[in-house]
Order: C-alpha cells, then structure tokens, then sequence
C-alpha cells in the first residue's frame, strides 16, 4: 500500500501535473521570448491546421506503424529463438548490453556507417560497386532504421516473457494433430503469445511516436517528425502554445491508438 | 476405424552419451491394448515418441503395417498422441480443441460439428464445448485430450502417462474408461505407464522396460506370474526374493536349500542342476498361513514381526525361525468367521504350493 502510494504520488508530480501543463499552455497566448500569456487563446491549435503539419503529423503514424511492424517481425523469431535456447540467460544479457552505451552515441555511431564517407560507402568505393557514394541518412529510411535498431530490444523481452513460459508440448501437439511448422507458428503460438505481442507493439510504438532525436541526426530536412516540430516551436520559433499544442494532439492521438489496439486484441482473444 | 499393427526393429536412440533405446524390438498387433511399463528414465517415453514421429530413432526402424514410417513426420504420421499433461490449447475452447485436426483437413463447418458432437458424447463432455481448458477439471483435459488425438482419425493413439496427474480414485475410473473407449474405437492403443497396477489392469500384452531395453513382453498373467527376471519379479507387484542352492533335481520339481528358509520343493520352470544357486520368487498372496500347524510339501514355523491391516487384506511380515522374513498377503473373505485372527508377535505356521514360486535367475554351480 505504501509502494502504491508513492508511485501514486510520483506519477502525479511527474506526469499529471505536467500534462495538465502542456494542456492549459495550448490554450493560451504567445510571447514573442517565448512563454505565455495568460489569456484563453485557439491560435496554438490554428497554427497545426496547415498542409505542412498535416503531412509531418502522417509522416510520424507511418514511420512510427512501418517501424513497428518491422521491429516485431524481428523480434519474434529472436525471442523465440533465446527462449529455446540453452544459452538463454547470456543471450538475453546480449539483448540488454546496447543499453549500456549513450542512446545518442548509438544514433550518431549508424552516422559514421551510413553516412556518405561512411564505412559501407567506404567499403563500397574500395570494391569499385560505386563512384562517389550511395545516399543512405537523411531520409525517412534512414529513421526507420534506426528506430528498429533502438527499440529492438523493448520488443524482444516482452515476447521472450510470453514464449518462454508457454509450454513446449502444445507445439508438439500441434505438429502430432497435422500441422506443419509454419501453421502451427500461426494457429498456436501467436494466439499464445497475445499479450506479449501487445505489450512489445505498445512499446515500440509509443516511443517511436515521440521521436526526437532520430530524425533530428539521422532524418533530414524530408524526414522531420512531430517530436522534432515540438521542438522548434518551443526553441527557434518561441511559440510555446502552438508546442503545447502539438504535445496535446500527439498525445492524444497515441493514447487513442493504444486503446483501441489493447480493446480490439482482448475482444479476439476471448473470441 | 481400424488400427494398425505397429514393428519396432533394432531400435537405438541416444541423447549425447546417453543410451536412451537399445536394440529395441516389440511386435504389436492391430488393435491391441499394449502397455510400455518401466520406471522413469528406462525409454518408454521416447519409444512413444519415436512412434509418434516426434523423436527419430538413430538406428533401427518403425513399422506400421509393415510399412516403414520412419521417414514420415509427426504432422503425416497416422498416430496420435495424448500428452502427459493433455497439451491442450489455452487459447481454444474444447469444441476448436477437438475440432483442430478437422480445420487443418479444411472439412466443412457441417461436418466440423457432426464429427465433434459424436466425439464429445463419446467422451461424456456434453455441455462443456464453450468453455476453455482452463475452466476444466483434470479428467475433463484428458477426455478433452483423447477426443482431440481421436478427431485426427489416428490408426495407432499414443498414450504418454495419461492418468498419472489424477487423484487415485479418478485414476482408477478414467482408465475403465479408456479401456471401454479402446473397446468402441478399436484402434490400437499403445500405452506409456510406470504404474505396473494400471499396466496389468488394462492390457493385452505388456513390455516391461529397463534402462532403455525391453526386459519381458507378455500378457499381464504371464509378466505377473512368471517374471523373467528380478527386475521384473521386483517391480510388478510385491514379491518375496529367495537365494537358493539346487540340492535335488527330478522331471517336474527341484528340491532347494536356502539361507534363512531351510529346504523346500519347487517347480522348475527352469533348467537346474544339482549345485546350481538360483533366485526364486514366491509372491506374498500365495502363501497361506495360519495358527495351527498347516499341511504341505513346504511348511515352515516363524513369529509375526510386523502387521499392517488394509482393510481388504492384512500385509504379514513373519520372521521363521531360521531368520528370513517372509511377506504374507492374507486376504479376508470372511475376516470375523476365519479361525482366531492372527496378530503382532503370534506364532504361525506358513505354507505354499511348491507351483508357486518361479525361478527368476540360475547362476550355474
């Protein structure tokens, strides 16, 4: 109760208290140093309705779905993998060991293997493959990449949980009753697995929603997300309503997300 | 449905270092009950699965039929398996349990429901086709299990253990039930157990299994009453263990001298010869014993040491007077009626009928 009670508090301090922040903020007047003025004002949210915030807003859902979809498709066969395995405790330590370098030493070492003097274009001139380079950074790719690359990790220990305490007979029942490896992949570990597979989408999804500094390294002027707009808003173009704004609206639309997608698995898993 | 008969030929299996099948040969008929017993670790669980394709044999080879099956893998093996822990599928109710084998043959939704409806009546599941193996009892798993492994329509079914998670009494009813249920599929059952009572209650033929080779292959009767050896004699059932010395050979019946017992006559089932040290095995409900002094070839006087009541019989543990403890199973028909009830530290009279006890080992002299 004690424990409760503290993240209660923490959790209240920490991130209520600031989301109602950003909230009232969206709803009030600029200064030209940034700041606000405390009077009820909509031009925050005037200002997103442009073809130019529209399209950074559709940008940052398919970067965000296609990351996703292709850091699961990673990650299944790699938890399924570790949780057979009898190595599973030093492989899991592997999946883990990223973790220990800077998040931003990570992005900027991909720089110095994509970028256009980079080890592969290096390699690539050295086999005589090109003439100058291949442009790899600086567009939305380049961000999915290293978004997968990220967040690997976060999708892979959730589905490791799920299929690790999954008992290994029902595979082999499945097989016994007819069907191949393939089907039996489909028809009895995935429906298994839901919850782990939620959990690891919710994961990956959120935070790549909220990038930032992936599209700001590797990203480009073409690849900018929502995380990078907030940001400008709030810096070079000193407008903290319209940031706010923004902040409310991707929160929003992610919170909206996640509910339906936890709403729509549970009605199929008691189907 | 007709099952099929099933050949294990020269079959060696090892897991690293570990010889977990050797030599392994059994014939089994079509649509035989068959009983793989053995304690745990002795391979009957692996020559299960290496009939159900679920494990390859690295040598030797698989019949069914005649045919060799060996190349053929579990999801193409007409053989079925019931799991020692049913491996239901949590995320199915027992009706798409059932009905898995049926989908995977992209059978007609009318024809999925016939064919589940007559299964689940057959296994007295009525009214349970909604609910999720979670929601069941062990018995209903198991039932679920079996009308599952049936669906697929299998010649051979393959039992791993499947009342070895269930309380005794339920034990002893669901195996009547496979036994009914062998009678009305007509299928071949090959059955995995280490509880030589299920072995010998429902079986045509039993193998008894030791460390990954097959000691005797018999009917229950004959596993029971004549053991080949003193693994066997030891491990079905209760046994008492006599070392002897043959001092008197004839055509049917060996006179013996042993250590603790005195002299004795027994058949001789085996060939001996006069000196030769055999191990004999007399069962504890083949000797009667009694108050007063009992007439026979081997009669013997000795002092109750232990007595333990079970209510349908008295377990006896008597010492003779030479110093061997013998083990007496008295049964009680007519418990109150029979002579004076025989108790703790009394003096009794003990006698057997020289067909009783089996040579179990003959060491030449």
């Amino acid at each position: 109760m004690k424990y409760i009670t503290a993240y209660t508090l923490w959790l209240v301090v920490f991130f209520v208290i600031p989301l109602i922040i950003i909230l009232s903020f969206s709803f009030l007047e600029k200064t030209p140093y940034g700041g606000v003025n405390f009077s009820f004002s909509l031009e925050g949210y005037k200002s997103l309705l442009t073809i130019g915030y529209l399209r950074i807003l559709w940008r940052t859902v398919w970067i965000s779905i296609i990351s996703t979809f292709i850091t699961i498709i990673f990650a299944l066969p790699t938890a399924y993998y570790i949780a057979k395995s009898k190595f599973k405790n030093f492989l899991l330590l592997l999946v883990v060991i990223p973790f220990w370098t800077n998040s931003l030493i990570r992005i900027y070492a991909w720089i110095f293997v994509l970028g256009n003097n980079g080890i592969i274009n290096q390699f690539l001139k050295l086999i005589g493959l090109v003439d100058s380079h291949i442009q790899f950074l600086y567009n939305p790719w380049a961000v999915i990449l290293v978004i997968v690359y990220t967040y690997l990790p976060y999708a892979i220990i959730p589905l490791y949980a799920a299929i690790e305490r999954l008992d290994n007979s029902i595979f082999e029942a499945a097989l016994d009753l007819g069907c191949s490896k393939r089907k039996a992949f489909f028809k009895v570990l995935i429906p298994n697995i839901k919850a782990g597979l939620v959990a690891s989408i919710i994961f990956v999804l959120i935070p790549a929603m909220g990038s930032y500094a992936i599209p700001d390294l590797v990203g480009g002027v073409n690849s900018k997300m929502i995380g990078n707009e907030i940001a400008r808003q709030l810096t070079t173009a000193k407008n903290w309503p319209a940031a706010s704004a923004i902040s409310s609206i991707l929160t929003l639309i992610t919170l909206l997300g996640v509910i339906i997608f936890v709403k729509s698995s549970k009605k199929e898993v008691l189907n | 449905m007709l099952g099929s008969s099933v050949e294990i030929r020269n079959v060696d299996k090892f897991f690293g270092d570990f010889q977990a099948l050797d030599k392994v040969n059994l014939q089994i008929k079509r649509g035989e009950f068959f009983s793989l017993l053995g304690p745990s670790g002795c391979g009957k669980t692996t020559l299960l699965r290496i009939i159900a394709g679920l494990e390859y044999p690295d040598s030797g080879d698989v019949l069914f039929d005649g045919i060799s099956v060996v190349s053929i893998p579990a999801n193409k093996r007409e053989a079925n398996t019931i799991f020692q822990n049913y491996a239901l599928f949590p995320h199915l109710t027992v009706f798409e349990n059932i009905a898995f084998s049926l989908r995977l043959k992209k059978m007609s939704e009318n024809e999925i429901r016939e064919k589940v409806e007559k299964l689940i009546n057959l296994v007295r599941l009525e009214g349970q086709e909604n609910k999720k193996p979670i929601q069941l009892s062990g018995g209903q798993r198991q039932r679920v299990a079996i009308a599952r492994a049936l669906a697929n329509e299998p010649k051979v079914l393959l039992l791993d253990e499947p009342v070895s998670a269930l309380d005794a009494k339920l034990r002893q009813e669901l195996l009547l039930e496979l036994d009914n249920l062998h009678d009305q599929v007509g299928i071949t059952f090959i059955y995995v157990t280490h509880d030589q009572a299920e072995a010998i209650s429902v079986s045509d033929h039993v193998a008894v299994m030791n460390n990954g080779r097959i000691v005797q292959i018999g009917t229950p009767y004959e596993i029971y009453e004549s053991p080949a050896d003193r693994f066997v004699a030891t491990f079905i059932g209760e046994t008492n263990l006599m070392k002897a010395e043959v001092v008197d050979v004839n055509d049917e019946f060996i006179r013996v001298i042993a250590k603790g017992l005195g002299e004795f006559s027994c058949y001789k089932d085996k060939e001996v010869s006069k000196g030769d040290k055999i191990l004999l095995t007399l069962r504890p409900e083949k000797i009667k014993i009694s108050t007063k002094p009992l007439e026979g070839i081997n009669s013997f006087h000795g002092v109750v040491e232990e007595e333990i009541y079970m209510g349908y019989q008295t377990k006896y543990f008597v010492r003779l007077d030479e110093g061997y403890i013998l083990k007496i199973y008295k049964q009680h028909v007519n418990y109150l009626l029979d002579e004076k009830i025989i108790h703790w530290k009394d003096e009794v009279f003990v006698t057997w009928n020289p067909n009783d006890s089996f040579i179990v080992e003959v060491e030449k002299g």
